[in-house]
């Protein structure tokens, strides 16, 4: 495990609307080949945590850095990047300071919603070519060559296409290729929702709550898929989980979240016994938990 | 049972009522000038009592009709016919269109013909093509765009200025024209992009009307309200269409006839609509193009897969105003005039009209809206011969917007994705299959 | 100094003309979150209402008395112009309530479209000139380069907008109806739960924005003495710049945004140029929606992800 070096850091991070602090000085760390579990009771402020890393919020205070492709250098060398004033340098990148798109293509995450969002009206095959855009539109000599139909943006679409049947085959929607997103059932769409985040070649695979609305059957199968995507093309994880079953089974750290603040962080096996984990998810203050443990003599 | 009849009965006396009131003042008592230029009242109460009578009989009716089912199941269809037979009509259709001069050449002869080819022709293509130009902005990337006028008037006055003042030919002037208008689709483009749907309608509507008040009133450049005419110099490939010794006519040993300009200038916005329908059907298969209709499918789920949505947005925005450009262009050196009462909102209305009744992103459909607007009001004006019997007051061609407005209301409560409302994928591993157009979204609005 | 002074009491009224129809919008868009394009028809439709209304008062029952006439012409064209309203309401925009968001936008496009030819069919294309009433005017100066004048149809405008406003901000503030509408706002589905009749109240809304329109299409039509089925456009789009720059979905701020509107347009028609104060309305429109979408006195959006 120590052979695992944090790539995501997230320090101090907060994230106020109006009044409210939805996420109050937050910081944790992903390392690479994880798989990061992000939990909490309803309103703890995940989903915010998410959209601040993914570029869709701007966090309104604190510092995300990531180094897509290699391991996050040392504090003074981050610090100097922050001072700089710039966006990147030398492959690593400070997320609170680049808009959404950029963050997918560039820092190289990519992400699932907790609301599905697929493209309805587009077959499953359009998501996941959809997703290729930056190559393809490289290819395609932004749309001139592929205007006039040059060989070389023929061979990058067939080179997409063939990527994307990878991923139909590998989620069980290879029959379904040419269906429409909208039409598939609720576990088909989570499945291609995920193939579609990974067509993107991501680094980093933000997933929210990828197994709400599955049946015992179709969480087991996610469970194997996405231990798949960390083991063969090394991609590692972040998710927001309520299925516990899922947590434990896969995660190989938990970062624990109520009320915008961070209450836990380390194994799961530590995390699942940590009492002010159990106190926030049974709702009883700390102070009364900690007097129970002292009656008990725990 | 008597008490059900009864109520059906109330019901239909209330609805009656209700038309009563609508229709009441304004449209049984007209305000007319009298010969001291007075407003005096003339009653028209049976205009009103027919609205009630309407009323009344089509919620009697309503009532005692059987509810419509549920719509069945879609039932398999043979597709691979149903494709035949579209291609089959396709083909009828695109033959038709070519040989239209000459049909109604030979139907007609060339004075009878001028009409046919021109008010048939010629005005549904131009409308065809600004379909099909706004079709990319409205129906593939779902950006509602209320001042599409703008580029239109962009192109037309860049052609007629350059023509007036540079003594520049039509076919350059064309690719000006539509860079132009490229040009001010980015301008414009720019800061409004990253606006909800809804907004951007209302600051494109914005944005055509401020272009249409600067060309009223920037006169010294765009002679105001008087407009500008007599530049236009479309030739022949350099055979002027003219009765001179080198005109069109003379050169082919024909008799002279407006005719021949008229069927060239038939054959050129054919071929610039068909080269806007080309482009956007390649265009539509390329990245950029599932690129725009993803972004209509959803915006969020875009910027997630690093596309960059203004960027997106954008090469819509201005290839639909280029295309927009080059029919302006067109629109100029046909009528050889261009003033801003050309180029009001009720043009762009009538744009989007045609784009929402064919159905968004259908570039068949939106044909087929040009040819039923267009030709329709066109048809409208042939009706003048009801003015014997409704009095010389009577102008059928200002029933057209009205029926236009109504259409819009009824195709949106009733279909809303219009007439043609299914998908065809862009790429497939199988076959090719439509998709059903309740699956298709339109747009984050 | 005297243009400043004539030039601020003519914006002041014309400014309560758009905030009365600004109105309309931001409650349509405070309660179903729709842009109701045909708004400013529907104001059109009440100046014609109202014209006719008063000419069949004097030509039909010989009222020849102002009073009477304006306040039995004020009453009805409100309660005409509802009518209208909530039938717009009842056949172009109830069934699209839970469509895509552009669906009602378009059906209100072409109900404008509907409404203004509707109006030209019924009515004639030409400008129809109400005959001059209260024509006098209260002189503030006297002997400058200019005579700064306050006319009775001017201070008529403030002090009915004003009181109707008053009338207006009781209903929705102290009624069983204002609580109704500020609950659909909120969660429409959760208001329906706990017994609003979320249909009706929504019709409510059309009606009372629609009178409010009827008032000031009256009010219009006494002040400029013209009417024309073209004139619900701008005054319509003005409006609605007015809501938006008062920040849409506030009704202080579609009455505050009004007055601005109205002060704007008078001032840039006196001291810049009176060819281009659409221009101004229009420019100011779009400059408020890509740089302050919330107005003066909305509440910001957070972009659900």
């Amino acid at each position: 495990m120590s052979a695992r070096a944090p790539f995501l850091r997230i320090e101090k991070m907060s994230m106020r609307f109006g009044g409210l602090t939805a996420v109050d000085n937050v910081s944790f760390e992903v390392s690479r080949g994880d798989i990061a579990a992000l939990i909490g009771p309803n309103g703890a402020g995940k989903t915010t945590v998410f959209n601040c890393i993914t570029g869709f919020y701007k966090p309104t205070s604190g510092r995300i850095s990531m180094a897509p492709d290699g391991a996050l250098p040392d504090p003074a060398a981050i610090d100097a990047l922050t001072r700089s004033g710039r966006r990147h340098r030398d492959g690593l990148y400070l997320l609170e300071r680049m808009p959404d798109h950029e963050i997918a293509r560039a820092a190289r995450v990519a992400r699932t919603f907790q609301n599905i969002r697929l493209f309805a009206g587009m077959t499953a095959l359009e998501n996941l070519v959809v997703a290729q855009h930056q190559p393809l539109m490289r290819a395609s000599g932004w749309s001139l060559l592929g205007l006039a139909g040059a060989p070389s943006f023929r061979h990058a679409e067939r080179a997409a296409v063939a990527r994307a049947r990878d991923w139909l085959a590998r989620i069980d929607l290879l029959a379904r290729a040419d269906d429409p997103a909208g039409a598939l059932p609720y576990g088909d769409q989570r499945r291609l929702e995920i193939a579609r985040a990974m067509c993107l070649g991501p680094q980093l695979l933000c997933l929210d709550e990828p197994a709400a609305g599955l049946n015992p059957r179709e969480s087991a199968d996610l469970n194997r898929l996405l231990r798949a995507i960390r083991d063969e093309f090394g991609v590692s994880i972040l998710l927001i989980e309520h299925d516990m079953s899922v947590v434990m089974e896969i995660s190989d750290h938990v970062v624990v979240l109520d009320y915008g603040r961070k209450i836990a962080d380390g194994k799961p096996e530590h995390v699942r016994a940590d009492p002010s984990v159990i106190a926030a998810y049974l709702g009883v203050p700390d102070e009364e938990v900690a007097a129970a443990e002292r009656e008990i003599g725990a | 049972m008597a008490g059900a009849r009864a109520s059906v009965l109330v019901d239909a006396l209330r609805a009656a009522a209700i038309a009563g009131g609508l229709a009441f003042p304004i449209v049984a008592l007209r305000a007319e000038p009298d010969f001291s230029n007075k407003l005096v009242l003339e009653p028209r109460w049976s205009w009103m009592f027919a609205a009630m009578a309407l009323a009344f009989l089509v919620r009697l009716a309503s009532a005692f009709l059987p509810r419509r089912a549920a719509p069945a199941a879609a039932r398999p269809r043979d597709e691979a016919a149903a494709r035949r037979r579209g291609r089959a009509f396709a083909v009828f259709g695109l033959g038709v269109i070519f040989a239209w001069p000459f049909l109604v050449l030979v139907v007609a002869g060339p004075s009878g013909a001028l009409k046919w080819i021109d008010n048939y022709g010629v005005q549904i293509l131009i409308y065809v093509m600004l379909g099909w130009g706004l079709n990319i902005v409205v129906g593939l990337a779902g950006l509602l765009d209320l001042g599409y006028v703008a580029f239109y008037a962009v192109g037309a006055y860049a052609y007629a200025l350059l023509a007036t003042h540079y003594d520049l030919s039509f076919w350059l002037c064309l690719p000006i024209a539509g860079i132009l208008a490229a040009f001010w689709g980015v301008l414009l483009g720019f800061p409004v992009l990253r606006l909800r749907g809804d907004y951007l309608a209302i600051v494109t509507l914005a944005f055509g009307e401020i272009i249409r008040i600067v060309l009223v009133n920037f006169s010294t450049l765009t002679n105001g309200d008087a407009g500008i005419g007599n530049f236009a110099t479309i030739t022949f490939f350099g055979v002027p269409f003219n009765a001179s010794e080198g005109g069109f006519a003379a050169v082919f040993g024909l008799d002279h006839s407006p005719v021949y300009r008229l069927v060239f200038l038939y054959y050129l916005i054919l071929a610039l609509a068909l080269v806007t329908n080309l482009a956007t059907l390649r265009l539509r298969r390329l990245p950029i193009g599932r690129a725009w209709e993803a972004l209509r499918e959803d915006e969020i789920a875009c910027r997630s897969l690093g596309l960059d949505t203004t960027k997106v947005k954008l090469t819509a925005f201005a290839l639909g105003a280029m295309f927009g450009g080059f029919a302006g262009a067109f629109f100029a050196v046909r009528q050889d005039f261009v003033s801003p009462s050309s180029f009001n909102f009720i043009e762009s209305a009538t744009i989007l009209a045609i784009v929402v009744l064919g159905g968004r992103g259908s570039q068949i459909g939106v044909a087929a809206a040009a040819v039923a607007i267009i030709g329709g009001s066109e048809l409208l004006r042939e009706l003048d011969v009801l003015k014997r019997f409704l009095g010389s007051e009577f102008d059928p061609t200002q029933y057209r917007m009205l029926l236009v407005g109504l259409a819009m209301v009824l195709m949106m409560n009733w279909r809303p994705r219009g007439f043609v409302a299914t998908r065809a994928p862009t790429i497939a591993l199988g076959e090719r299959r439509a998709i059903g157009g309740d699956l298709v979204r339109e747009g984050r609005g | 100094m005297e243009v400043f002074l004539q030039q601020l009491i003519n914006g002041l009224t014309l400014g309560s003309i758009y905030g009365l129809i600004a109105i309309g919008y931001t409650m349509v868009f405070g309660i179903i979150g729709m842009v109701n394009f045909a708004h400013g028809d529907v104001f059109m439709l009440s100046t014609f209402i109202a014209l006719i209304l008063f000419l069949a008062l004097k030509q039909f029952l010989g009222i020849d008395s102002l009073a009477v006439s304006f306040v039995v012409v004020m009453v009805a064209s409100m309660a005409l112009t509802g009518l209208w309203n909530a039938m717009i309401e009842r056949f172009a925009y109830r069934r699209l309530r839970g469509s895509f968001r552009l669906a009602p936008l378009i059906s209100a496009i072409g109900m404008s479209i509907f409404l203004s030819n509707f109006a030209y069919v019924a009515q004639g294309p030409r400008n129809k000139s109400a005959p001059p009433m209260l024509t006098d005017v209260i002189k503030l100066t006297e002997g400058g380069a200019y005579d700064v004048t306050l006319s009775y149809k001017q201070i008529l405008i403030v002090v009915v907008t004003a009181t109707l406003l008053a009338a207006f901000w009781f209903v929705v503030q102290k009624t069983s109806l204002g609580r109704a509408q500020r609950a659909c706002e909120q969660d429409a589905k959760m208001a329906a739960l706990l017994g609003v009749d979320v249909n009706r109240t929504i019709a409510a809304t059309f009606v009372i924005g629609a009178a409010l329109a009827a008032v000031a299409g009256v009010l219009y039509m006494v002040y400029y003495g013209v009417v024309n089925a073209n004139d619900g456009f701008v005054p319509g789009v003005k409006a609605f710049t007015a809501a938006v720059l008062g920040g849409i979905g506030s009704i202080p701020g579609a009455v505050l945004g009004g007055l601005l509107i109205g002060l704007i347009e008078t001032f840039w028609s006196a001291y810049f140029s009176a060819d281009y104060k659409d221009v101004a309305a229009f420019s100011i429109l779009a400059v408020t929606l890509i740089f302050m979408p919330s107005g003066l006195l909305g509440r910001p959006e957070v972009e659900k992800v």
